[in-house]
């Protein structure tokens, strides 16, 4: 990019940049955002940014810390400036993301009632059910509709080459939804003229898309469902996505304590007597939902409900058990499960694994420590994991020891340079890396509102995007 | 509506109501004391905390009093802690109040918190009556035009009435309860000033009755005025109001009893006669009160919140 301002720092490096060709040329797409923030009087970014971060802070759009002081709320960093995808680009997402959310589908119906996959050696049986999210109490239950993840967020990110490749399937109780929802209310008040002028594609139907979800999975016979979403209730990190999501759709926000069952019907605890409840949207974890099921310490679930569940009297979203799929050593046979089940090839790569317990790769990766990335299998939120090209030898002592006491829960990718991005960093642009979680809904049928969460490290150099470990976020305009 | 809900409701209209009580209560008794002897002011003191059912645990000094009752988080009645009873009630409500009257509720949590017994102490009028008390008047403005006026805004409006029947009847019952001090007519004609502007009734009482101060008549207008929105028959009107309103959404006769006792309290002070009342003594009709107030919130708990399961089936 040209030596002037506001562009002084921006430097290309080897990774893919989202925003430059060459060092002199931004790529067409970004052509006029590029443009335009040349013309931006020097102070002007500043002032809308500061626009933005009062725009969040007055509608309490936090997340909260945990910590000692009874849950700290705070706002998601924000960044100015949006993350821009051509309609070419979304098009292999959207295609990559409905097939692989099919087959992930399929598998999870398969491994809780014919096992045809383990039957077939594709899937080695006992990953499957070494894995702490596996349920047995959902072996041969059927779901409604055979829809066991209803609402997912996958992470994906984009490679040195261009091609877009999935790091994770989130498909439990994927959050960050509300972010993107409000990131596009903020953007289009700060920055109106430039959104108008680029045609970029619309997202504000999420809510009722979701709803839509909802209502299919009710059971049969129930006409007018009624819909809750239940919240493990105001201590809860995301508290705030839980209320706006409610709000949304206009459905009521529960809490454990205002559903009961009985008869193996749920009721909700209403001002005019019980209100029979046909399809939860949970945003609780599936060890915490059903006391008498699972952890009977839980607070937060309602006793009785996976008995209710199992009688098909009422629908969860999403299923119970489908923390299976999105562990990350079976994440490595997606691609395997996509043309086992739908016979093809998949449109958007894995990136490379190393399953821990097998020996031979495990020797590979305890001799390769300081140059790949660690995770356990069934954290999310970006715990638990070692990073070795930024870590310590102490640090990868450590996670040695880990490994070697327990190889099944760990597995180990290489140092990904995710694309970097321009963002607004103390009055200057500076290339960062990002990542994108669109999400996809599957009730009749498959849907992405085009556009999705794109997380940015804002420490330099840094990969980690989680809003708990330093990252913020972007608007991501999906254009015509 | 979630029963939850209506729980929180209702204790954000106590709790705000409480606030402004007990803010308004300091503020005129702070003014009051300028104009009184030391003896005075002490059973001033002492008559506060009973108005409030509490009962400092030290010397009764005015400053640790009112750090007491403005401050201390351990004591649950002081201002910062009805504040942020409030506040909490209505974070797990968010998606059902308006926002603006979140951001109200937020702004005056904050503002308690921030504040210092050192400002306090220099200027109390500035602090409660400013500070506090307009903040909650405005939190009740931007209820009434921000918010339907619905199922929501009823629990809101039978908190906040229940909790002024029950205080004004308080009130009216420890000013009443202690020998009228004939001997010192100043101290006496302040005692009442006090009583009438504890409840901001002074300008509407002089309207009705010039400033011609009488306990009967303040007794007749702080219980039985149809109009002040500071007398026991205006708060037993607008509970019977939201008690109709909210049993109105329920199914079958499960609001009727609950229903017949907020029209009994309001018929009783509809059809009163203040020379009755006084001759069959005003402590037992105002114990009568609180007590039927004690009784409406039982009834409107089992009936429409914690129910038992079994009577709710349908």
């Amino acid at each position: 990019m040209p030596d002037v301002a506001p562009f002084r720092q921006y430097q290309l490096e080897t990774a893919y940049d989202e925003l430059l060709l060459n060092p002199n040329t931004p790529r067409p797409h970004y052509r006029l955002l590029a443009e335009r923030l040349r013309e931006l009087p020097p102070d002007e970014l500043a002032r809308r940014q500061q626009a933005a971060d009062l725009a969040f802070l007055n509608q309490g759009i936090t997340f909260t810390v945990y910590g000692r002081d009874e849950g700290t709320e705070r706002i998601f960093p924000y960044d100015l400036l949006p993350r821009i995808l051509t309609a070419k680009e979304w098009d292999t997402i959207e295609r990559g993301l409905a097939q692989r959310v099919t087959a992930l589908n399929l598998f999870l119906r398969d491994i809780y009632h014919e096992e045809t996959i383990l039957k077939a050696g594709i899937v080695p049986r006992e990953l499957v059910y070494s894995c702490r999210h596996f349920s047995r109490q959902m072996r041969g239950v059927s779901v409604p509709r055979d829809r066991y993840i209803s609402i997912v967020g996958t992470d994906l990110i984009r490679l040195p080459s261009g091609q877009f490749a999935v790091l994770e399937d989130n498909l439990r109780v994927p959050s960050g939804v509300s972010y993107m929802l409000a990131n596009r209310l903020v953007m289009k008040r700060v920055f109106p003229q430039l959104f108008a002028s680029y045609g970029v594609r619309s997202i504000d139907h999420y809510g009722q898309a979701l709803l839509a979800t909802l209502r299919s999975l009710a059971p049969q016979g129930r006409s007018d469902p009624t819909i809750v979403l239940l919240t493990p209730g105001v201590f809860n990190s995301a508290y705030y996505e839980h209320t706006f999501l409610a709000r949304q759709m206009g459905v009521e926000l529960v809490e454990g304590r205002d559903l009961i069952v009985h008869d193996n019907v749920v009721y909700m605890r209403t001002t005019a007597g019980l209100r029979r409840v046909d399809v939860i949207y949970r945003r609780v974890d599936d060890e915490f939902i059903d006391p008498l099921a699972f952890r009977h310490d839980s607070m937060l679930g309602v006793a009785g409900l996976l008995n209710a569940y199992r009688a098909g009297n009422v629908a969860l979203a999403n299923a119970l058990g489908t923390g299976v799929a999105d562990d990350k050593a079976i994440y490595a046979y997606v691609p395997a499960m996509i043309k086992f089940y739908l016979d093809q090839d998949p449109i958007l790569p894995n990136v490379e694994t190393f399953l821990l317990s097998d020996d031979r790769q495990r020797q590979h990766v305890l001799h390769n420590l300081d140059s790949l990335v660690v995770k356990a299998v069934g954290e999310s939120g970006g715990y638990d994991m070692l990073i070795g090209p930024h870590s310590t030898l102490e640090q990868r002592a450590q996670f040695r020891d880990r490994i070697i006491a327990n190889p099944r829960n760990y597995i180990a990718q290489p140092t990904l340079a995710l694309s970097k991005a321009p963002c607004f960093i103390d009055g200057q642009l500076e290339a960062r890396h990002v990542d994108l979680r669109p999400y996809i809904l599957f009730g009749d049928q498959i849907s992405i509102v085009p556009g999705g969460l794109t997380r940015v490290a804002l420490r330099r150099g840094s990969l980690v995007v989680n809003s708990s470990q330093g990252g913020g976020s972007k608007d991501t305009w999906v254009l015509y | 509506m979630l029963s939850r809900v209506a729980d929180s409701l209702y204790w954000i209209g106590r709790y705000l109501e409480r606030t402004e009580h007990t803010a308004r209560l300091l503020d005129v008794n702070l003014a009051l004391m300028l104009d009184q002897t030391p003896a005075a002011a002490e059973r001033r003191w002492e008559r506060m905390q009973t108005y409030l059912a509490w009962q400092y645990d030290g010397i009764p000094q005015t400053y640790a009093l009112v750090q007491a009752l403005t401050f201390d988080v351990n004591n649950p009645g002081s201002l910062v802690s009805c504040i942020g009873a409030a506040r909490e009630n209505a974070r797990q409500v968010r998606e059902q109040i308006s926002s603006e009257m979140w951001e109200q509720l937020n702004r005056l949590y904050l503002q308690v918190k921030r504040a210092t017994m050192e400002q306090l102490w220099h200027e109390p009028h500035e602090f409660l009556h400013n500070g506090l008390k307009e903040g909650i008047h405005l939190f009740q403005g931007i209820t009434n035009a921000t918010l339907s006026h619905g199922e929501c805004w009823h629990w809101l409006r039978l908190g906040q009435f229940i909790e002024r029947a029950n205080a004004t009847a308080i009130l009216l019952d420890v000013h009443f309860a202690e020998p009228s001090g004939a001997a010192d007519a100043q101290a006496n004609y302040l005692d009442w000033v006090g009583l009438l502007k504890s409840c901001t009734a002074f300008e509407a009482y002089c309207n009705v009755y010039t400033a011609d101060i009488r306990p009967e008549r303040i007794a007749e207008f702080l219980l039985l005025n149809a109009e002040s929105p500071r007398s026991v028959r205006f708060a037993a009107d607008q509970i019977a109001i939201s008690i109709q309103a909210i049993a109105a959404n329920t199914l079958g006769r499960r609001g009727d009893r609950v229903k017949r006792l907020a029209g009994r309290l309001q018929a009783s002070l509809d059809y009163g006669q203040v020379d009755e009342i006084m001759a069959d003594g005003l402590s037992g009709y105002l114990a009568s009160i609180q007590q039927q107030c004690q009784q409406i919130h039982t009834n409107v708990y089992q009936t429409f919140i914690s129910y038992p399961v079994e009577t709710a089936l349908v």
